[in-house]
C-alpha cells in the first residue's frame, strides 16, 4: 500500500511542479519538463508493480529492466550488432541508395514519373514487413536475409520521397538554368538535388524506424541464436520479461540514436530550409 | 505616333528584332492568342519598356526572347541568331519578378552559379563576384544567405547575377513588382546608373507607367486579345535623368502619350 | 485521370519484374527436376515449369491470383481454408485497435493543444517514440495480455492502436493548431468561449489533417494486427496464414496471404479517401 501512496504522491508533485516550471517559464523548461515526466513515469511503474504485487512474468518492475540492462550487456551487445549492424544498417544502405539510384534514373521519364508516385506511395503503405519470411528462405536465417527485408522495407518510401524532391524546384528557378542553357547534369547539380535534400532526409528518417522494424521483425521467422528480434521472441517464450524489456530499451535507445544522427545530418545539409531556421 | 528623334536605320545596330510574330497556346478553353503579329527593333544600348495590362503579351515576349516560350509563328532574332543559339551562347541574363537566390547558396555563391556553369576560372569568379555586389551595393553581404537579405536586396542581388557574365542583353520581367514604392525608386536609379555604366540593351518589363517613363528610351505599349503592340513611343528625355525629372512637364507629357496608349488599347 | 496509362504501365513493369524473377528464382529446381528424371529441358520448356512449381520460391503472379479465386471465392468463407474468413479476422482486430487508436489520438491531441504542461511533458515522448521500433514490442503484449485472459482480438487490437495512434496526434495537434492568428484573433473579437472556438473553428479546420494521418493510420494498424498474428496465429488471420505458409513451404499461400492484406490495406485507405472526398465537399473545402 504504501508503495502505491508514494507513487500518487510523487505524481501529484511532479505534475504540480510541471505545472510551476511552465507557468513561470523557466530557463531549460523545454527539457526539464519532459524528463521529469519520464522519470515520473519510471517512478509510478516502479510504485504500482511493487504495491500491486504485480507478476514479474506480466510486467518486470523498471529496477528489474534495469539490473538485466547491466548483468547482460554483452548478450545485449551481441544482439545489437547482429540485428542494427549487420541486418538493419546494411540493408538501410542498400535499400535508400539504391531507391536514390533509381529515382534519378525516372527522373528523366516525366512518364514514369507519374506513374511511380500513386503505385510507390500506394505499395509504401502496404505491409510489406510480411516479406519477411519469403526472405528467410531465400536469403537463410543470418543477417541477409533481414538486410533483405530492409531492403524492401525502405525502398518505396525513399523512393517517393526523393521523386517528390526532385520535382521540388520552382518553374522559375528551372527556367533560370535554362537561360544559363546549363546541361541536365548542372541543373541537377547546381539546383535541383539540393531543393530535394529536404524530401529526401524526410525519407531517410522515415527509413530509419523502418530498417529497425524490418530487421527485429523477421528475426521472428527465423534467426542465428543472436539478435534483438530472436531475443524478444525466445525470452518471452521463457517468460524472462526483463530480459525483453531490456531489449526493447536498447533497440528504443538505439532508434532514437539512428534518428537523430539522421536528423543532425539534416540540420548540417539543410539549414538554409525554413523548417531548420527557428 | 510621330517619331521626335531621327531613327537610325532599323538594321544598323539591331540586337533584337521580331518580324510578325505569333504565339498562341492551346488551353482547355480554346485557343489564347499570347502574341499576334508583333514587329518590333531593338538597338544596341536601348532600354525598352514593355507597358500593359496583365494578358497582354510582355512577358510571353520576353520569354520568346529568352527561348523560354517556343513561337507559332514569325521570326526572332537575337544577335542575328536564333534565340537558341542566342541562349546558349549565353546572349543575355535574366531577371525574374522574384529573386529566386538559391537558399542553401550565400548570395556570393548564387552569384557564382551562372559562372560555374559556364565554366569560369576560380580567380575570374571571385573577381567576377566582387565588382557586380559592387555595381549594386551589396559588397558587404557576400557571405550572408539569401533569407538573411530584405526583399529588395535580394532583387538586387539577382540583378547583379544576371550582370555577372558576359551578356550584352539584360532582360528584365517586372523585376521591381514586388517590391514597395520607396524601395522601387531606389532600385530605379540604381538601374539607370547601371545602364549607364554598361552600356547594355536591356528589355523591361512592368506595369507602372511612371516607372517606365522614367527608365526607357523606348516604351512598347501593349494590349490584350490578342497580344499585340499598339503604339511605340520614343522618350524625348536626356540619358541622364535625378529623380526629379519625373516632375517635369516632358515627364508628364510623355505619361499621358503611354496611359493614352493603353486607354486606346482596351478599348 | 492522365495519370492511369502511366500507372498501368508501371504496374505492367513490376508485373513483367515479377515474372522474370520468378523463372530466374525457380529455374535451379526445374532443372534439379529434369536432371533426376534425366531429362534435358529446352528453354520454353524450363520456363514453363518455373509458372507451374507446387512449392516455388517465387510463385508467378497467375499463381497466386489462381491460389487467391480459390481461397476466396469458391471456399465457403467459414472455411478455415478460405481466405475472406482469415482477413475478416484480421479486419476485426484491426478496425477496433483502430477506432481506439483514433479516440485515443483525437483526445491525446485536444489536451496537449489546451493544456501547455501536457504539450511540454508528453509530445517530445510522442516524437520520440515514433522512432521507436514499436513492432518489436508486440509478441510480448500478446503475450501479457494472453496471460491476463484477455480475449484475441483485443489483445491484437492493442498493438493496432499503438501504431495507428501516433500519426493521429501528430496530425491532429497540426490540425487543431492549423487556424492562423488572424482567425483566431476574430474569434476574440466575438469574445466566443473556448469550446465555441474549438467546435467552429480549430476543429472544422482540423479535418484534413485528421484525414490524412487516418489513411497513414489505417495501414499502420492492419501491420500491427497481422505482425500481432505472428504471436497468437492459433485463431487464424492473415498473420497467421502468413505463418503458416513459411512453417510449411507453401509460397504460394504466403503471397496470397500478402496480397490480400495488401488489398484490405488498399480497400481502408480508398473508402478513407472517398468518406475525405465526400466530407470536404460537403464542408466545402473541397480542392
Amino acid at each position: 500500500m504504501m508503495w502505491i501512496a508514494l507513487a500518487l504522491i510523487v505524481w501529484a508533485a511532479a505534475f504540480a511542479l510541471n505545472v510551476f516550471l511552465v507557468r513561470n517559464k523557466a530557463p531549460g523548461v523545454g527539457y526539464l519538463v519532459p524528463v521529469i515526466f519520464g522519470l515520473t513515469l519510471l517512478f509510478v511503474w516502479e510504485g504500482f508493480v511493487r504495491g500491486f504485487g504485480i507478476s514479474p512474468v506480466l510486467l518486470p518492475p523498471p529496477s528489474a529492466i534495469g539490473a538485466a540492462l547491466v548483468s547482460k550487456t554483452h548478450i545485449l551487445w551481441e544482439d545489437l550488432v547482429q540485428t542494427f549492424f549487420k541486418g538493419a544498417l546494411s540493408g538501410y544502405i542498400i535499400g535508400c541508395g539504391s531507391a536514390f539510384v533509381i529515382a534519378l534514373l525516372i527522373d528523366r521519364s516525366p512518364f514514369l514519373q507519374r506513374g511511380l508516385l500513386p503505385v510507390g506511395n500506394f505499395i509504401a503503405a502496404l505491409p510489406i514487413v510480411g516479406l519477411a519470411p519469403i526472405m528467410v528462405m531465400w536469403f537463410g536465417f543470418d543477417w541477409q536475409s533481414k538486410a533483405a527485408v530492409v531492403v524492401a522495407m525502405v525502398f518505396f518510401p525513399m523512393l517517393v520521397n526523393t521523386v517528390q524532391g526532385l520535382q521540388a524546384t520552382e518553374a522559375m528557378q528551372r527556367d533560370l538554368m535554362r537561360t544559363y542553357a546549363a546541361s541536365y547534369w548542372q541543373t541537377l547539380v547546381n539546383l535541383r538535388l539540393p531543393a530535394a535534400m529536404p524530401f529526401i532526409f524526410n525519407g531517410l528518417k522515415i527509413a530509419t524506424t523502418l530498417a529497425l522494424i524490418g530487421a527485429i521483425v523477421a528475426e521472428f521467422f527465423g534467426s542465428p541464436i543472436k539478435g534483438m528480434g530472436f531475443r524478444i521472441s525466445t525470452e518471452v517464450g521463457k517468460l524472462a520479461l526483463d530480459m525483453v524489456w531490456a531489449e526493447i530499451t536498447v533497440a528504443a535507445l538505439l532508434g532514437s540514436a539512428f534518428y537523430g544522427t539522421v536528423a543532425l545530418f539534416e540540420k548540417r545539409m539543410t539549414f538554409w530550409h525554413p523548417s531548420q531556421r527557428h | 505616333m510621330t517619331d521626335p528623334i531621327p531613327s537610325q536605320p532599323e538594321t544598323a545596330d539591331a540586337v533584337i528584332t521580331a518580324s510578325d510574330l505569333n504565339l498562341t497556346f492551346q488551353t482547355n478553353d480554346g485557343p489564347v492568342h499570347a502574341l499576334k503579329d508583333v514587329n518590333l527593333t531593338i538597338n544596341k544600348g536601348d532600354f525598352v519598356s514593355f507597358i500593359g495590362p496583365s494578358g497582354c503579351g510582355k512577358t510571353t515576349f520576353l520569354r520568346v526572347v529568352a527561348d523560354l516560350e517556343q513561337p507559332t509563328g514569325g521570326q526572332v532574332t537575337v544577335n542575328g541568331v536564333s534565340p537558341e543559339e542566342a541562349r546558349k551562347a549565353r546572349a543575355y541574363g535574366y531577371v525574374f519578378q522574384a529573386a529566386g537566390l538559391l537558399p542553401w547558396r550565400t548570395i556570393g555563391g548564387n552569384i557564382r552559379v551562372p559562372l560555374e556553369i559556364m565554366g569560369y576560372s576560380k580567380a575570374e569568379q571571385a573577381d567576377r563576384v566582387r565588382r557586380v555586389l559592387e555595381l549594386v551595393h551589396l559588397d558587404q553581404f557576400e557571405k550572408k544567405f539569401p533569407w538573411q537579405l530584405s526583399g529588395g536586396m535580394q532583387q538586387r542581388a539577382s540583378i547583379a547575377r544576371a550582370l555577372s557574365f558576359d551578356a550584352d542583353i539584360l532582360l528584365m520581367d517586372e523585376p521591381f513588382g514586388a517590391l514597395d514604392e520607396i524601395v522601387r525608386d531606389h532600385l530605379n536609379e540604381q538601374l539607370l546608373e547601371l545602364w549607364g555604366t554598361t552600356g547594355k540593351t536591356i528589355g523591361f518589363v512592368t506595369h507602372s507607367i511612371p516607372e517606365a517613363v522614367y527608365l526607357s528610351t523606348k516604351i512598347v505599349v501593349m494590349s490584350p486579345r490578342p497580344g499585340r503592340i499598339t503604339d511605340v513611343i520614343e522618350s524625348t528625355l536626356p540619358r541622364e535623368r535625378p529623380l526629379e525629372i519625373r516632375d517635369t512637364p516632358e515627364f508628364i507629357e510623355i505619361a499621358h502619350r503611354v496611359r493614352e496608349g493603353l486607354r486606346e488599347g482596351h478599348a | 485521370m492522365r495519370n492511369i496509362l502511366p500507372i498501368l504501365t508501371v504496374v505492367a513493369v513490376i508485373v513483367a519484374l515479377w515474372y522474370a524473377l520468378a523463372v530466374v528464382l525457380n529455374a535451379p529446381w526445374a532443372y534439379s527436376k529434369a536432371e533426376r528424371a534425366e531429362q534435358t529441358l529446352s528453354f520454353s520448356e524450363m520456363v514453363s515449369d518455373t509458372m507451374a512449381q507446387k512449392k516455388p520460391r517465387l510463385p508467378a503472379p497467375h499463381q497466386v491470383a489462381v491460389e487467391i479465386w480459390e481461397t476466396t471465392a469458391e471456399k465457403k468463407i467459414t472455411s478455415k481454408r478460405s481466405l475472406i474468413y482469415h482477413g475478416w479476422i484480421t479486419l476485426q482486430a484491426t478496425l477496433l485497435g483502430f477506432a481506439f487508436g483514433i479516440a485515443l489520438g483525437i483526445g491525446l491531441a485536444v489536451a496537449i493543444v489546451y493544456f501547455r504542461v501536457v504539450d511540454m511533458s508528453v509530445m517530445p515522448w510522442i516524437i520520440a517514440s515514433q522512432t521507436v521500433p514499436i513492432l518489436a514490442i508486440a509478441p510480448m503484449i500478446v503475450v501479457v495480455l494472453a496471460a491476463l485472459q484477455v480475449d484475441d482480438i483485443v489483445a491484437k487490437g492493442v498493438i493496432s492502436m499503438y501504431l495507428s495512434f501516433f500519426p493521429v496526434v501528430v496530425g491532429m495537434v497540426k490540425g487543431l493548431r492549423s487556424p492562423d492568428g488572424m482567425l483566431m484573433d476574430q474569434m476574440k473579437t466575438y469574445s466566443a468561449s473556448a469550446s465555441q472556438t474549438f467546435w467552429k473553428l480549430r476543429l472544422p479546420n482540423s479535418v484534413p489533417y485528421l484525414f490524412t494521418s487516418l489513411k497513414v493510420g489505417a495501414a499502420a494498424s492492419l501491420v500491427g494486427a497481422v505482425v500481432a498474428e505472428l504471436s497468437l496465429s492459433q485463431n487464424g488471420g492473415l498473420g497467421a496464414r502468413l505463418l503458416a505458409g513459411s512453417y510449411y513451404g507453401q509460397t504460394i499461400q504466403i503471397w496470397s496471404a500478402l496480397l490480400s492484406a495488401a488489398t484490405l490495406a488498399a480497400l481502408m485507405v480508398m473508402s478513407l479517401g472517398a468518406l475525405e472526398k465526400a466530407t470536404l465537399k460537403r464542408m466545402g473545402m473541397a480542392a
